[in-house]
């Protein structure tokens, strides 16, 4: 990396960081879903900014004792909040609600019990505890508050008897039967669920949920197949995959990081293909994943009527794709590519230079949806979680500083143990040097 | 009534009484039975009429009985109708996107509901020379009409008359499945037994099961103009078939103006000032929507009801389907079973088969077993969905490695000319070897392309092979044989590479 790339990546690092400092309530250390007015939080964006925080003291952007005291807001606020569950509560068994109000912290718009977003919320939490090792009174009450939440999380509550765990639960309906398959973002929450010393879930769950996997030759790469960008980067944001493998990947002979690298040269193939004759795609401006596109105009090209998708996840080769890509997730794949993916973003952000407000990427734009003037349609404000993504990613791609903390964090390593994951550095002792 | 309409509704009482002359003919005089037959046929659908053509090619002395009509629910009421009623709606489809083809759209497109459903009597009359008591009989099956029940291991009763055989074959196939939704059965609803006597469209249909039999009406009707609701109370629809192909399917849909409904259950129906009120659940939120038809089972009941089954020692299982083993042999030795009254699959081609392995092991005393058989199935939306052999999720299940060749449909030629493009084929093979173990077609005629590759896994092709099987150019099939090249692109290691350039190099030194 030349010296001029560094310096663009710890700006860009840097703006992403800022959206944490200007979207979280301090007074309960809850972050905002988006910068968008009225704006509730996300539990999994809470996640991202507690993971934010260690990286920012160590690039000297955070005190050490405001990120303790940041950190210990949300975790404070956690563990006193309201886990019976009720339509108005804030969690039930250790989970959380999707969605929270930002200030007394209740469900809103009828969210989910998510366990996808409460697993990252809790990595976010593990980070936090792993970094804060000082014996101050703070930093133990920190750890400590971190342990009470993680053990508290009723893992085996949410497998709710089946093979697999439940997406979601809802005091309304009970859980959701989403009939999620495939490889997904989840791997961190089957970590997190094998690793758990109070309720830990059964191996043969991972097991089951990997025998809906399906490994694909497409456009010429074999890959662990899923649409969506962000599902190849998620996890990775807190587990170094390099070398590390499962059942599946060691019958593969690959592994998840390599797969995700794959991942980004299939997006590229679709857009240089681009089989639905959108205005912007090639090898060089891709980035098909979850994030906010246009819905309310409507999309007419030689009389052709198409559809628009708003907040989607866009996925390849077979859509929804309406035109929209996600400069975020082209940038959060940065540590599985850093050559294609700088070479990438610097062309779409010559290319579309309004994608970047504050020195931050716009979750999504679309230059089919040109205006009259010609500027591409654009996202309005941030997201959090594009902006957290995006932070870590950097970080591991600079110092793989949030690797190492998780590389060192026994419920990682036991969960990934339990996951059927060996080699790499779960063989040596201590997972490398925190 | 203009004297267009007279018109139609004198050739649809012709194209209808055509079609009663040879599936039910009035005047028909039940055989006298002379002796043993070798060979007894309950139901005339279409494994019945495969298993009489068949034992009357071999010479073997056969009955066919027959409750209703010949042809059973594939001529009468299922594949015919349905895909004849899907042609059409494919041609209003094509003249609304026009565009897409660089056509202009016709100013006035206008359904005719009438000119449809008329088509689709015509084409039934057609089709039910090719099966008509007449000729069955003409090719020396005896054809009975009238309710049959065994009385022993070696009888059976037709309208109260004794009929002896040495070997008798179940074929009564299946009728629709009818959830139990309070107030659906006052209110009245659809099954594809009465869909197309419908003589005029509803302007709101709701769909009750998001299977195949749902998902092709749903789109058919919406295609004709019908504001289309698909209701399913699972996550996914098409559950069988592998997510992209229902993701592809789901914008489709999007696009024709289906509305679909997942992970929802229909709770009651009600009437109110003639509008069908359906009370709906999905996880915590309910609505009722109100519609003017409903069109529901999806799922099959065997017909087994009057047979006296127990009598001679044949069991059902728990969804009510004889119970045979791999040859599909009965609980009783002399009786065997064949089609949709003892078989999960409810397709046409699989009935036949079954048909004939039954006569085969019956009277041949051959042992074809029934599972050595390799079933395509089709789903015949706008595109297709075509399936043959192993899916990934029951690989997996099985413990077999699995890895799947995929080629989308934006690749391929024939498709981009077309404006096909929406599709993939995906063929799985074993672990690291290129032995077919199943593959999945989306494309708009992905039922016709699905066969070269059942070919090629009866025939033990594998893919290496497949692709030194040249694909007319350009065609959509091509797709097929590109799976395979991509297939053959996997052999080119970098070891293989380097010792090909080694090779070349010592027997072509480089100047």
């Amino acid at each position: 990396m030349t010296r001029q790339e560094d310096t663009w990546l710890d700006q860009l690092q840097r703006a992403a960081f800022e959206y944490f400092l200007r979207t979280t309530n301090p007074r309960n250390g809850l972050v905002a879903d988006n910068s968008r007015m009225d704006s509730p939080v996300s539990i999994a964006v809470v996640g991202f900014a507690l993971s934010a925080y260690p990286i920012a003291v160590e690039r000297g952007w955070m005190r050490r004792d405001a990120a303790v005291q940041c950190s210990l807001s949300a975790l404070r606020f956690f563990r006193d909040s309201d886990q019976s569950g009720g339509p108005v509560a804030t969690g039930f068994k250790g989970f959380y609600y999707h969605f929270l109000d930002i200030h007394s912290g209740a469900r809103v718009w009828q969210s989910e019990l998510s366990m996808v977003d409460t697993a990252l919320l809790i990595g976010g939490m593990l980070v936090a505890s792993q970094y804060f090792d000082a014996e101050t009174a703070d930093e133990r009450e920190l750890r400590a508050l971190v342990d009470f939440l993680y053990r508290r999380v009723d893992w085996c509550w949410a497998q709710d008897g089946a093979d697999t765990i439940r997406q979601g639960w809802k005091p309304e309906c009970g859980f959701l039967h989403y009939g999620w398959e495939g490889y997904s973002e989840a791997i961190l929450l089957y970590a997190l669920a094998l690793g758990s010393p109070t309720y830990p879930i059964a191996r043969d769950c991972y097991k089951n949920w990997t025998l809906t996997y399906q490994w694909e030759n497409l456009y010429d790469f074999d890959c662990l197949y899923a649409g969506p960008m962000f599902i190849h980067q998620f996890s990775h944001a807190w587990i170094d995959f390099r070398g590390i493998r499962d059942e599946f990947m060691r019958e593969k002979r690959s592994d998840y990081f390599e797969n995700s690298r794959r991942a980004v040269h299939i997006q590229r193939e679709y857009a240089r293909r681009n089989p639905r004759e959108f205005a912007g795609y090639d090898e060089n401006c891709w980035g098909l994943s979850a994030c906010d596109g246009p819905s309310d105009e409507h999309l007419d090209i030689a009389n052709e009527q198409r559809r628009l998708y708003g907040y989607a996840a866009r996925s390849v080769p077979y859509g929804p794709d309406d035109g929209t890509l996600s400069a975020p997730c082209v940038l959060a794949s940065l540590p599985f590519a850093p050559e294609v993916v700088l070479q990438s973003l610097r062309n779409m952000l010559e290319r579309y230079p309004e994608v970047l407000q504050d020195s931050r990427l716009a979750s999504g734009f679309n230059p089919t949806l040109a205006g009259a003037e010609g500027r591409t349609w654009v996202a309005a404000g941030h997201f959090g979680l594009d902006q957290g993504i995006v932070f870590l990613m950097i970080e591991n791609h600079r110092s793989e500083r949030v690797w190492q903390l998780m590389r060192a964090n026994p419920y990682i390593r036991a969960g990934l143990q339990g996951a059927g994951f060996r080699g790499g550095w779960l063989q040596s002792s201590a997972g490398g040097a925190r | 009534m203009s004297s267009r309409d007279d018109a139609a509704s004198v050739s649809a009482e012709a194209y209808a009484r055509e079609h009663r002359a040879n599936t039910r003919p009035a005047d028909w005089r039940n055989p006298s039975a002379g002796g043993r037959y070798q060979l007894a046929i309950v139901g005339a659908g279409p494994a019945g009429i495969a298993a009489a053509e068949f034992a009357a090619s071999l010479g073997i002395k056969v009955a066919l009985i027959e409750r209703k009509a010949i042809g059973g629910v594939n001529l009468n009421i299922g594949s015919v109708p349905s895909k004849t009623l899907i042609r059409t709606t494919r041609a209003y489809a094509d003249m609304r996107e026009a565009w897409r083809f660089g056509a202009s759209v016709p100013g006035d497109v206008r359904v005719d509901f009438a000119a449809a459903m008329e088509r689709v009597r015509r084409v039934r009359a057609r089709l039910s020379r090719d099966d008509s008591a007449q000729r069955l009989a003409a090719a020396g099956v005896d054809v009975y009409f009238g309710e049959a029940r065994f009385t022993a291991s070696d009888t059976l009763t037709v309208g109260g008359k004794a009929l002896a055989f040495r070997k008798a074959l179940i074929a009564t196939g299946a009728r629709p499945h009818v959830p139990d939704i309070p107030g659906l059965a006052e209110a009245g609803y659809l099954t594809d037994e009465n869909l197309f006597e419908l003589t005029e469209l509803p302007r709101r249909m709701l769909v009750i099961g998001g299977g195949p039999l749902g998902c092709e009406q749903a789109q058919a009707f919406c295609r004709l103009g019908a504001q289309t609701t698909i209701v399913q109370n699972k996550p996914l629809f098409l559950g069988q078939e592998e997510r992209d192909a229902a993701q592809i399917l789901s914008e489709t849909f999007a696009r024709d103006g289906i509305e679909v409904r997942l992970n929802t259950t229909a709770l009651a129906v009600r009437t109110a000032s003639g509008t069908k009120l359906v009370d709906l659940i999905s996880d915590d939120y309910r609505n009722t929507i109100g519609v003017d038809a409903i069109l529901t089972g999806a799922g099959r009941t065997p017909n087994v009801e009057g047979l006296d089954l127990a009598a001679v020692g044949i069991d059902c299982d728990a969804s009510g389907r004889i119970r045979v083993d791999d040859f599909l042999r009965t609980g009783n030795a002399n009786i065997f079973a064949a089609g949709d009254v003892c078989l999960e699959h409810s397709f046409v081609d699989a009935a036949r088969a079954s048909a004939r392995i039954a006569v085969e092991n019956s009277l041949l005393r051959r042992n074809r077993r029934w599972s050595g058989l390799v079933v395509p199935s089709c789903t015949y939306t706008d595109p297709e969905i075509a399936r043959v052999g192993l899916s990934v999720r029951e690989a997996n299940r099985l413990g077999v490695p699995v890895k799947t060749f995929t080629i989308p449909m934006h690749e391929i030629d024939r498709a981009v000319t077309d404006s096909e493009t929406s599709g993939f084929v995906k063929v799985h093979v074993r672990g690291r070897t290129d032995q077919i173990l199943g593959a999945t077609i989306v494309a708009r005629h992905a039922g016709d392309m699905i066969n070269g590759v059942t070919l090629a896994m009866v025939a033990g092709i594998g893919l290496r092979r497949f692709s030194r099987v040249l694909h007319a150019y350009p065609t959509q099939a091509d797709a097929i044989r590109q799976v395979a090249d991509a297939y053959n692109r996997t052999r080119f290691t970098p070891r293989v590479r380097a010792r090909v350039r080694r090779w070349i190099e010592s027997r072509w030194p480089a100047q």
